[in-house]
């Protein structure tokens, strides 16, 4: 096998004293959709920052298409990050810009499109996730909540890039908006040949795009594997969280009455 | 704690914020004059900060200059040197009162602006997005306000001045009875290059410093609604303060000799 798109070696990040991250290990292949799933605050925002390098990992090695890029910075990083994409898991939209603007940003400020080209591929781009061209003229402060994700979500991937990142891209929409997106991102790996690395609490979506499945628990990748056997997995974490019980061996810190 | 040991704690943490002040200045100056460069954003923030700024700006030049005709007169009247009344409103407006006031009032209302701004696209993530985009937001956000501060500013304590002692010449020739034709004679005369050529300099450096102060606030805000909020006081108090003190250390360097 080729060596992985994205390989992680002990990265570890933490805030104070709150260890987010610990030693933590993952490979993404080239071309393949890999989904992490894991409990809410369990570090998987932050584990995709540290590999975009917007939150600096203090331990560990993060390559890239082979390169170590955790101490990176300056020119090369911004050349790096031209291989990114990435939807942030709460839309992050430039709200001084409209619609169309914020999805043909990368277009025209990072590969120095001519802006009325630009806009034509926006316009493709939001087509593609249900959003028409009256959408376009507005600002993202009128638009809702699901509205402003899928404009993220074209943003994300309208510069067609190599490896894109979805935080959570289907939580806040309706199930067959989901199931769109869903076709969208799948469609993005096959026929774009790009790298993927979602993030997702939703079961059906992640069996939809992920070619394999990965579980982050306190810091780390405790099981992975292909898609197809997320179900006999044998590991009781991961089974406690995809049949949602409470009890099992995860504890959520909450009191009980 | 050992009191000793807090003071050199405190000390430590103010050298520490003057550091990364001072790096964070060099930085954003330096993409200040490395191409490319945005003049779209550019010209919106000359608009923003100059143009924007001119009823503010106009409203209290016009009243500091008739108070000033009317306060010296009273002063002056009493060693019968009213005569000197239309030398020291203009004097007293282009070297000190002209740039001082128009950089408060500024600082007040567009570092506010430039800090809210800036510190809300950092904690909704913006920022982190502008730099996956391959745009670094030193340049894209901070040199912009930047140049456009460092130009502004003396243009409209320019404007300030004019206005400033057309109100001295209001108050003067209407309600003290100077002869006009006197009175502007008497402004002319005594007036030297050096006394606006001082205070535009002084209104460059106290642009730089609003502009300087709300980047850098809103930069490293954090923490939501209340972080940003933080963010605005602190950017309009350290410009404040800032122009009092650096307006001291630019007169002595004019005026010493
Ligand atoms: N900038 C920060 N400063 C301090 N702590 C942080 C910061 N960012 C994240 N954390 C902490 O790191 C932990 C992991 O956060 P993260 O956002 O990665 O969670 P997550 O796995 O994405 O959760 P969710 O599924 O709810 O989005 C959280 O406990 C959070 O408190
Ligand atoms: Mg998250």
């Amino acid at each position: 096998m080729s060596d992985p798109k994205i390989r992680l070696r002990g990265v570890s990040k933490q805030f104070g004293p709150k260890v987010v991250l610990s030693g933590l290990d993952l490979d993404v292949p080239e071309r393949e959709s890999l989904v992490v799933i894991g409990g809410s605050g369990t570090g998987k925002s932050v584990m995709l920052k540290c590999i975009l390098g917007l939150i600096h990992a203090e331990a560990g090695s993060i390559q890239v298409d082979g390169e170590e890029t955790r101490d990176v910075r300056g020119r090369r990083r911004t050349k790096l990050m031209r291989k990114f994409g990435m939807l942030f898991q709460g839309g992050a939209l430039f709200d001084s810009l409209r619609v169309w603007e914020n999805v043909a940003f990368g277009l025209i400020q990072g590969e120095h499109m001519k802006r009325r080209d630009a806009k034509g591929v926006a316009l493709e781009k939001l087509a593609a996730v249900g959003l028409g061209e009256a959408v376009a003229e507005l600002s993202p402060a009128e638009l809702s909540g699901g509205m402003q994700k899928r404009v993220a979500l074209a943003r994300a991937i309208a510069t067609e890039p190599e490896i894109i990142f979805f935080d959570e891209p289907t939580t806040g929409l309706d199930p067959i908006m989901s199931d769109v997106i869903n076709d969208l991102i799948v469609q993005c790996v096959r026929d774009l040949g790009a790298t993927a690395l979602s993030i997702t609490h939703d079961l059906a979506s992640a069996r939809k795009i992920a070619d394999r499945i990965a579980m982050i628990h306190q810091g780390r990748i405790i099981w992975s594997g292909p898609v197809a056997e997320i179900d006999d997995s044998g590991n009781p974490y991961v089974d406690q969280f995809i049949n949602g019980r409470a009890e099992g061996p995860i504890h959520m810190e909450v009191r009980r009455p | 704690m050992n009191p000793v040991a807090l003071v050199g704690r405190i000390f430590l943490a103010f050298l520490q914020a003057v550091g990364r002040l001072i790096m964070f200045a060099g930085d954003g100056l330096s993409h200040c004059i490395r191409p490319p460069l945005y003049p779209r954003l550019i010209l919106r923030q000359m608009l923003d900060i100059g143009y924007y700024s001119l009823p503010v700006v106009g409203l209290t030049a016009t009243f500091t200059g008739m108070v000033l005709a009317l306060q010296s007169y009273t002063g002056f009247q009493r060693f019968n040197a009213e005569s000197a009344v239309a030398t020291i409103v203009v004097v007293s407006i282009t070297r000190e009162l002209g740039p001082v006031l128009t950089g408060l009032m500024v600082a007040g209302r567009v570092g506010a602006a430039i800090a809210a701004e800036i510190g809300t696209m950092r904690v909704t993530e913006q920022i982190d997005a502008l730099t996956t985009l391959s745009t670094h937001p030193m340049k894209y956000l901070v040199a912009p306000r930047l140049i456009a501060g460092i130009l502004m500013l003396p243009l409209l304590v320019l404007t300030a001045d004019i206005i400033g002692v057309m109100g001295g010449y209001l108050v003067g020739t209407h309600k003290l009875g100077f002869n006009p034709g006197v009175y502007l004679h008497n402004s002319w005369q005594y007036l030297e290059t050096l006394d606006v050529v001082s205070g535009l300099v002084k209104a460059a450096v106290f642009g730089f410093v609003i502009t300087l102060m709300g980047c850098y606030h809103g930069y490293h805000s954090k923490g939501g609604a209340q972080g940003v909020g933080g963010a605005t006081t602190n950017a309009v108090v350290s410009a404040s303060i800032l122009i009092l003190i650096s307006n001291y250390f630019v007169t002595e360097m004019f005026f010493s000799r």
